[in-house]
């Protein structure tokens, strides 16, 4: 069963890498030095897969993917 | 109830913190603080994981936070005191905001009001430590702060530990990540990631977190509960507020005032505008220029909301017509620039991009593509940093592109103003890099 799942970054953590917004452009863009933006924090059901390999690629494992608080 | 509550002896209804200051004219030490409010209700504050009845006052009085977020005290206080293990007090006396000096005012002449409020606190949720943190670098402040805690001290007042502590200063490190993660042995820098401190934070233990007025409030709550306190203010937002106001005013200062006076009437009490005015700068560095036409809007989070303001610290600038507030913003936006904690990305190199061109801008130094760039790292900023410091200074520079559009189009067209050459308005601290952070 899908749940409402939500996209984060740990912005501390986050070193600009950006092979989060290569592997999801869908949901990450890039500002100009390279940090990721996210017009929309919520993952629709069709891109949590590719949602949860952008996770799994981040070098520094700043990015998550939680439930969406209610 | 006690009877001698500020109101019925005759002082003004918004005039509480300070009604001592205002009858003596001096520091309050402890024998005038006990002599004009007695020993703090301990007893009566006495809390246990279902019931205290200090919090229910703080709920029924509607108390919020005076530090700049507004946020419910009982509520912080319910969640410190449904957390595991003994709690720890922290009074945020850091006032790190340069425009602001409410704090280290209401420290300087009622010190025990807040120290009664953190001892409050402190039985409430159960604590039995208080820290009480300031920059070291105010050594006149640290130095009275300490005599006032030894008479405490010597007089056996309270069962709960105090503990000053000097921090190192620096803007963010008044957040209260920066507070926790500093006494627990780090640096004084924002912390993004859970957990939050009211669940774990200073020696993983429950941490409550309050600012040094909000705690003197508290301390009035907890001796002439909610209806005395609901006297002033308005419904939505009761009771009295510390306000800094600085800039074009006859008598600039720190002034008590209740929630819902209108802007203009707290510039009267400050001696009313030395000349006229153009602007206010709300909130603090990281606050809104509001336009003259706004300035009957009251002093309340729920009216100064359409407006994109809040009262934030209650910090309250008056920019004449003759200043130039880009030079102003772009001033403070170097400070704010210099004093990231240089800890996440889009703030460690989107903010000084932005004071840069905010400061080519103001000095007429424009190129063709400056608006557009400046809007967009502007809109860039928020909801991307471990604190609100970005979101702060984004919110300071969109809101001066805002008030002063007619400026912004002379800059562009014709290069400077004439006012580039007045003398700053704004105290803003070099923007260099803080010395340390632990």
């Amino acid at each position: 069963m899908n749940r409402d799942r939500t996209l984060r970054i740990d912005r501390i953590a986050c070193t600009g890498h950006g092979l989060c917004a290569e592997l999801l452009p869908e949901l990450v863009a890039l500002d100009e030095w390279g940090y990721p933006v996210l017009p929309q924090a919520a993952v629709p059901a069709r891109l949590q897969a590719h949602a949860r390999r952008a996770v799994a690629a981040c070098p520094v494992l700043a990015l998550r993917m939680e439930h969406t608080p209610r | 109830m006690n009877t001698s509550a500020p109101t019925a002896t005759g002082v003004a209804v918004d005039t509480r913190l300070l009604s001592g200051w205002y009858a003596t004219g001096r520091p309050a030490d402890l024998t005038d603080h006990l002599r004009q409010y007695g020993t703090p209700p301990v007893t009566a504050a006495r809390g246990n994981r279902h019931s205290a009845a200090l919090i229910r006052a703080l709920e029924a009085a509607g108390l919020t936070g005076r530090g700049g977020a507004g946020f419910p005290t009982a509520q912080k206080l319910r969640a410190v005191a449904a957390g595991r293990g003994r709690a720890v007090i922290v009074v945020n006396a850091m006032e790190s905001e340069p425009a602001s000096h409410k704090d280290q005012f209401l420290l300087a002449v009622a010190p025990h009001l807040v120290l009664d409020g953190a001892v409050l606190a402190a039985e409430a949720v159960g604590a039995d430590t208080v820290h009480v943190c300031v920059p070291r670098a105010r050594s006149t402040q640290h130095w009275q702060l300490s005599a006032a805690m030894d008479e405490r001290r010597r007089a056996c007042l309270d069962a709960v530990s105090l503990r000053l502590q000097g921090l190192p200063h620096a803007y963010v490190s008044s957040e209260s990540t920066s507070l926790v993660r500093w006494l627990n042995g780090g640096e004084a820098r924002p912390q993004g990631a859970p957990p939050r401190s009211h669940e774990r934070g200073v020696g993983r233990r429950p941490t409550l977190v309050h600012n040094a007025e909000t705690l003197a409030h508290l301390a009035l709550v907890a001796r002439y509960g909610p209806v005395w306190f609901r006297q002033a203010g308005t419904p939505d937002e009761p009771g009295t507020t510390l306000v800094t106001v600085s800039g074009a005013v006859a008598a600039p200062g720190v002034l008590e005032i209740s929630l819902g006076t209108p802007l203009t009437a707290v510039l009267d009490r400050a001696g009313g505008p030395a000349e006229p005015l153009q602007a206010i700068l709300l909130g603090g560095f990281a606050g809104v220029w509001l336009p003259a036409q706004h300035l009957g809007t009251p002093l309340t989070r729920r009216d100064l909301a359409p407006l994109g303001a809040a009262p934030g610290a209650g910090v309250i600038v008056a920019l004449p017509r003759a200043a130039c507030g880009l030079t102003e913003t772009a001033r403070v936006l170097a400070y704010l620039a210099a004093h990231s904690a240089r800890q996440c990305g889009p703030c460690r190199l989107g903010l000084p991009a932005v004071a840069e061109d905010f400061t080519a801008l103001a000095a007429g130094r424009a190129d063709p593509a400056l608006l557009s760039r400046l809007r967009h790292r502007t809109g860039l900023l928020p909801d991307r940093g471990a604190c609100r410091h970005p979101d702060g200074a984004a919110r300071l520079a969109a809101s001066a592109l805002r008030t002063f559009a007619d400026d912004v189009e002379r800059h562009l067209t014709y290069g400077a103003c004439p006012a580039v050459h007045r003398p700053p308005l704004l105290a803003v601290p070099p923007a260099e890099p803080p010395e340390a952070w632990r």
